[in-house]
């Protein structure tokens, strides 16, 4: 890739260009072509909703995002938590591996029903069901990542005579840390994936309960701008990832 | 009489395997004095770097004994007796230059860590990475590496010193000066060296004394006392016709046994 020989400008003008010239080829060219309001609105009516039903928009954007950010946090604390004892306990992976692993192959879609029984119809069973699907990517890339420093700095380590502990704080999780960060920007867009399935199944709030009304009410506008707050959500949560890696990993 | 630091009987080395261990060298016979610079010379798979990690109680012999400095490896591994230099640099890239020389008073006993005191600073200028301090490993090349990771190994005042092909990834030019300025370190600081590598020359011009070993199995071929060439402070050209009858000694002693 010669992305290199890009002036800095020229990498922040060329994307906003790029995403701008197909905004406006929608704006002009679908009405144009004959497609239907109803089925795609343009971006000035998209825009409109904003402008006009801001408060709705809002009101229904904060239940999933308190969801969304909630069953981030819950599911990947305890994606790492599992994976340290994991690590450090070779009996307990060898004994709930495999169930973890089983439990990976149910389709959230098909969990989602059992979680809104045993949890009911509140923001609970959104957040549960946003965590489970942030929760196995995490897993699995703490497991490895922990396991990745090499042979000779675990002799290093040894020679120094370092306590289980400081090879943990001092190594192990040092060298985690850019694999944790890789599933973490995933997790960021599955979270908001997980509270909007949740809320589809039984809510009437939040922007899956949006997305729902605005669909059966042929509101097209407004169930565009639903999904245009559903991603806004995504970017902000992903935004907050790249931050804490950029602090947090210094060394790249 | 000081003990002597390495006296093996009888030592086998090699790995534990799953249903019968994996011996790569067997009934080795080797008694080092304290101080003494040693060249450990030998081709691939001979089991040069498996003896030293015996030497640093990384690996459990197979069978006989081994004394380090009068004590069990253990012994010694626990009272930061060893300094390791590993063939890749093994900095940790999330630490400044400064912060990986450190590592040996962070970790480890911490009564024991606490009696070092702090020699970074010093052992950096020591190297000649002073003004290094804050860099990156990867901000530094691969000699500035290698010299940081001897100055990490001298922190604890190691009374031996074990390097396992330390400047086999380097280019001959940084190896050289590399070189020249272990042994100005050696000369200061009279620990004892363990220096394994498989290049011949390298292994003349550091070694007071040098052992070959020949692989399949493993076992000394040769044990060559260069003292009477370099004198006591173990110093030697490289064209000295001596030293270059040496050499040639050690490659027929290595062609024979292979």
């Amino acid at each position: 890739m010669n992305r290199g020989s890009l002036s800095l400008f020229a990498q922040t003008v060329l994307p906003i260009l790029g995403a701008g010239s197909l905004i406006l080829a929608w704006q002009v060219l679908l009405p144009l072509a004959g497609v239907p309001a109803y089925i795609v609105p343009t971006p000035t009516a998209i825009a409109g909703v904003f402008a006009r039903n801001g408060s709705l928009l809002l009101s229904n954007l904060w239940p999933t995002a308190i969801e969304a950010f909630s069953g981030f946090v819950l599911g990947n604390l305890a994606a790492v938590l599992l994976a340290i004892v994991f690590v450090h306990s070779r009996t307990l992976q060898a004994a709930y591996f495999p169930v973890v692993l089983f439990f990976n192959t149910i389709p959230v879609l098909a969990l989602a029903p059992v979680v809104i029984l045993i949890f009911g119809l509140g923001m609970l069973p959104k957040i549960v069901i946003a965590a489970v699907i942030c929760f196995f990517p995490t897993l699995i890339n703490m497991i490895r990542g922990l396991e990745s420093a090499s042979p000779s700095e675990h002799e290093l380590f040894r020679v120094l005579s370092a306590t289980r502990w400081e090879i943990f704080w001092r190594l192990r999780l040092p060298r985690a840390l850019p694999m944790l960060f890789a599933s973490l920007r995933i997790a960021s867009a599955t979270a908001v994936i997980g509270a909007i399935v949740g809320e589809w199944i039984g809510s009437d709030k939040g922007l899956g309960a949006l997305i729902i009304q605005a669909t059966f009410n042929y509101q097209s506008d407004r169930l565009y701008a639903a999904i245009v707050l559903s991603s806004l959500l995504s970017i902000g949560l992903f935004m907050t990832v790249v931050a804490a890696e950029r602090w947090s990993v210094r060394y790249r | 009489m000081p003990a002597p630091a390495i006296e093996t009987s009888g030592l086998d080395v090699g790995y534990p395997g799953r249903r019968s261990a994996v011996t790569v060298i067997s009934g080795l016979e080797l008694t080092v004095e304290a101080g003494t610079f040693l060249s450990i010379l030998g081709p691939s798979g001979c089991g040069k770097s498996t003896f030293l990690r015996v030497v640093a109680d990384l690996l459990a012999p197979l069978a006989g004994t081994i004394r380090v400095m009068g004590e069990t490896p253990s012994a010694v591994r626990s009272g930061r007796g060893v300094g390791f230099v590993f063939q890749d640099s093994t900095l940790l890239p999330w630490r400044t230059a400064r912060a990986n020389v450190r590592l040996p008073i962070q970790v480890g006993r911490r009564s024991l860590s606490r009696m070092i005191d702090d020699r970074a600073d010093e052992l950096l200028e020591l190297v000649g990475l002073s003004a290094f301090g804050e860099r990156l490993p990867h901000q530094l090349s691969g000699g500035q590496r290698q010299r940081l990771a001897i100055a990490r190994a001298l922190l604890g005042e190691p009374r031996l010193l074990l390097m396992d092909e330390p400047f086999g990834a380097l280019d001959e030019i940084t190896r050289d000066r590399l070189n020249d300025e272990l042994l100005n370190l050696w000369r200061r600081t009279g620990t004892t060296v363990l220096f394994v590598t498989h290049s011949i020359a390298e292994a003349v011009y550091l070694g007071q004394r040098v052992i070959v070993l020949a692989a399949h199995p493993g076992r000394i071929v040769a044990d060559h006392d260069l003292r009477p060439l370099k004198g006591p402070d173990n110093s030697c050209s490289r064209e000295d016709p001596a030293i270059v009858a040496a050499m040639a000694r050690m490659r027929s002693a290595l062609g024979a046994a292979s």
